[in-house]
């Protein structure tokens, strides 16, 4: 998951487009903005699929309420 | 008058949503007032969660950004957003949810402590987080004056303007609490959604079609560039991703991140979460770049020609001139001057409500910082204890009024200039927070003193750049001041956009710093670590 998500990561800095607005996608999105438009589609089938297969069911579990730690109390139980 | 007549409808419909959605949370405790029972619905966390992201810069700022420097606005503060956020979300908001619903946690503060077991280090927490925050909340008030005042063609004065905004948000979130906020968000969220297309569609047919703006503008030397990335250099460019980690540690998401009912909500939440960033900041960059060829509309050609200026003749210019040139060419309100230039009188008035639901964005800053005061200052300090919830509800109510009047106070007499400083830097700021978060969810050997340290850093660096940049003032666009120099080697450079270190924006230095501070300050105090059934209790 951590190695999928760097190459993302990583592919978001594409020298290879940063000084040419050619070819003009639909006849009038620069290819650096539609690259980068179509990066953050990209990114939704990243997330889709750590989703999928990463998703952290077990933190449902863990979210059962065992007690108050919240403001009211940490100061008595120092 | 319509566009007026519009955005007060507006007001009085965010009023009312604000108001009664809010009306069937049980408020009579803290955790029905601040985080909705924790029980908000899939469609309204992911549309109140974006919506708290999304603040006047995101619709106003951008396509002003782009209008200045081209489409590399897009990938500096849109695609890397969509990719941290949803990412941290995932791994970082997840955790926070299930930690809150188990041990009752309701802000982020709230965690630290107990996690580190601090009591007096978490109100160094509290404190630096809230100062970050006031900025935000200052400039929404003077935001809604501007506003305000120009949608009515000055009959509505600044200073009646603030108050009417203030009022508005105020009421909402001292009746309708996080539920009513997070309604409020939700509305504001798809009034941006749906906008963005029909300005598109009608400027498009305005200006006789995109195509033949792009190639005008590729035609000339002057605007080529805002079609390609050249102006920039690649380290600015990495620089940014460090920016959006920012969200992962503003407490208003923090806590937000407290108030859904199912784990199963943030799946919808960070699948569809980039897809809302594209389909906002596409348009709002992209209308930016066009702008620079709308030079029929004489506002938009002025701004054009204050640019040049500054561009040809900017050092020989005096620093009042130069000012005054830069606030002319400033095109943060590029889109407003579009779509009056090609759009219908209803479009123009609908405009005007999307730009002050933008402006407006500083109710969950407000609720936030209320949340804080009462459970951070006022129960940890045995306020609940001695008076109950009611009168905790209460209190985090009188200070939203508060918190609000003296916003509103600051926005009449403060100038914005310090404020934009302020809350450009507080995003670095709560960049360089994030290592907090981080080793308290997940790194077992870190102690309160490595997250005093943090703090104290961020604070300092926030406020060390703040007066650098108060100092030295901006040169013109292009030029470049160093500040600091190091055998021939530019450490520290003033530019008009900001200071840079050694080419870098200040947040990776400041994160990078507060990282390595919470590593080896953790490690050289480990005689501190919590008792290990605290740390048991964390490994979820």
């Amino acid at each position: 998951m951590a190695l999928i998500t760097a190459f993302v990561y990583v592919l978001h800095q594409d020298f290879w487009f940063w000084r040419t607005a050619r070819p003009l996608v639909f006849g009038f999105l620069p290819i650096g903005l539609a690259y980068h438009a179509a990066y953050t589609v990209g990114i939704s089938l990243l997330m889709l699929y750590l989703v999928r297969r990463h998703w952290p069911a077990h933190l449902e579990d863990a979210s059962e309420r065992v007690g108050e730690c919240g403001g009211a109390t940490p100061r008595a139980k120092k | 008058m319509i566009a007026a007549a519009v955005v007060f409808a507006y007001l009085a419909v965010v009023l009312g949503i604000g108001i009664f959605g809010g009306r069937s949370a049980g408020h009579e405790n803290a955790e029905g007032y601040f985080l909705a029972g924790r029980a908000i619905g899939p469609v309204v966390f992911l549309l109140s969660l974006f919506g708290t992201n999304m603040t006047a810069f995101s619709i106003l700022g951008a396509s002003g950004h782009a209008f200045a420097n081209g489409i590399v606005t897009y990938g500096l503060m849109a695609s890397s957003s969509a990719l941290v956020i949803p990412v941290g979300i995932f791994v970082i908001g997840t955790r926070l949810w299930a930690l809150g619903k188990r041990h009752g946690f309701m802000t982020p503060v709230q965690m630290f402590r107990d996690r580190w077991e601090c009591g007096h280090i978490g109100t160094v927490i509290f404190l630096v987080q809230a100062v970050l925050l006031i900025p935000y909340i200052v400039i929404a008030v003077m935001g809604g004056g501007t506003t305000l005042r120009a949608v009515s063609g000055g009959l509505v004065p600044y200073w009646l303007g603030g108050a009417i905004v203030s009022m508005v948000v105020m009421g909402y979130v001292f009746f309708g609490g996080m539920r009513g906020t997070a309604w409020v968000n939700t509305f504001q969220t798809i009034l941006f959604l749906s906008f963005g297309a029909i300005a598109v569609a009608v400027i498009a047919r305005g200006m006789g079609g995109f195509g033949n703006a792009i190639e005008g503008l590729l035609a000339s030397p002057a605007t080529a560039p805002l079609l390609t990335r050249e102006r920039v250099s690649p380290l600015y460019f990495f620089s940014y991703t460090f920016i959006p980690l920012s969200s992962l540690a503003f407490p208003h998401i923090g806590i937000f991140c407290l108030t859904a009912k199912r784990l199963s909500h943030f799946r919808r939440t960070v699948v569809l979460y980039p897809i809302c960033m594209f389909a906002i900041w596409l348009p709002s960059v992209f209308l930016g770049v066009v702008a620079n060829k709308a030079v029929d509309l004489p506002p938009i050609r002025a701004k054009v020609e204050a640019r040049a200026t500054l561009a040809t003749q900017g050092p020989s210019l005096t620093p009042e001139r130069r000012s005054q040139l830069r606030a002319t060419a400033s095109g943060d309100d590029v889109i407003l001057k579009l779509v009056e230039g090609y759009a219908p009188l209803w479009l123009a008035s609908l405009l005007g409500a999307a730009v002050m639901a933008a402006v407006m964005a500083s109710d969950s800053q407000i609720l936030a910082l209320s949340t804080m005061f009462t459970e951070d200052v006022f129960a940890f300090y045995g306020g609940q204890a001695r008076f109950g919830p009611s009168v905790q509800v209460q209190t985090g109510r009188v200070f939203v009024i508060l918190l609000t009047i003296v916003a509103y106070a600051i926005a009449l007499t403060a100038p914005q200039s310090i404020f934009d400083i302020a809350s450009q830097y507080a995003f670095a700021g709560y960049s360089a927070l994030s290592p907090l978060l981080i080793a308290a969810l997940f790194w077992k050997r870190s102690t309160k003193w490595g997250a005093l340290a943090v703090s104290l850093w961020t604070a300092a660096s926030v406020l060390g750049i703040a007066v650098l940049q108060w100092a030295v003032p901006a040169p013109a666009p292009g030029a470049a001041v160093t500040v600091w120099a190091v055998g021939g080697v530019d450490v520290i450079t003033r530019i008009a956009a900001g200071t840079t270190v050694l080419g870098l924006l200040p947040v990776v230095p400041m994160t990078l710093v507060s990282a390595l501070l919470m590593f080896v300050v953790s490690s050289v105090t480990q005689g501190s670590r919590p008792s290990p059934s605290t740390r048991l209790r964390y490994n979820v």
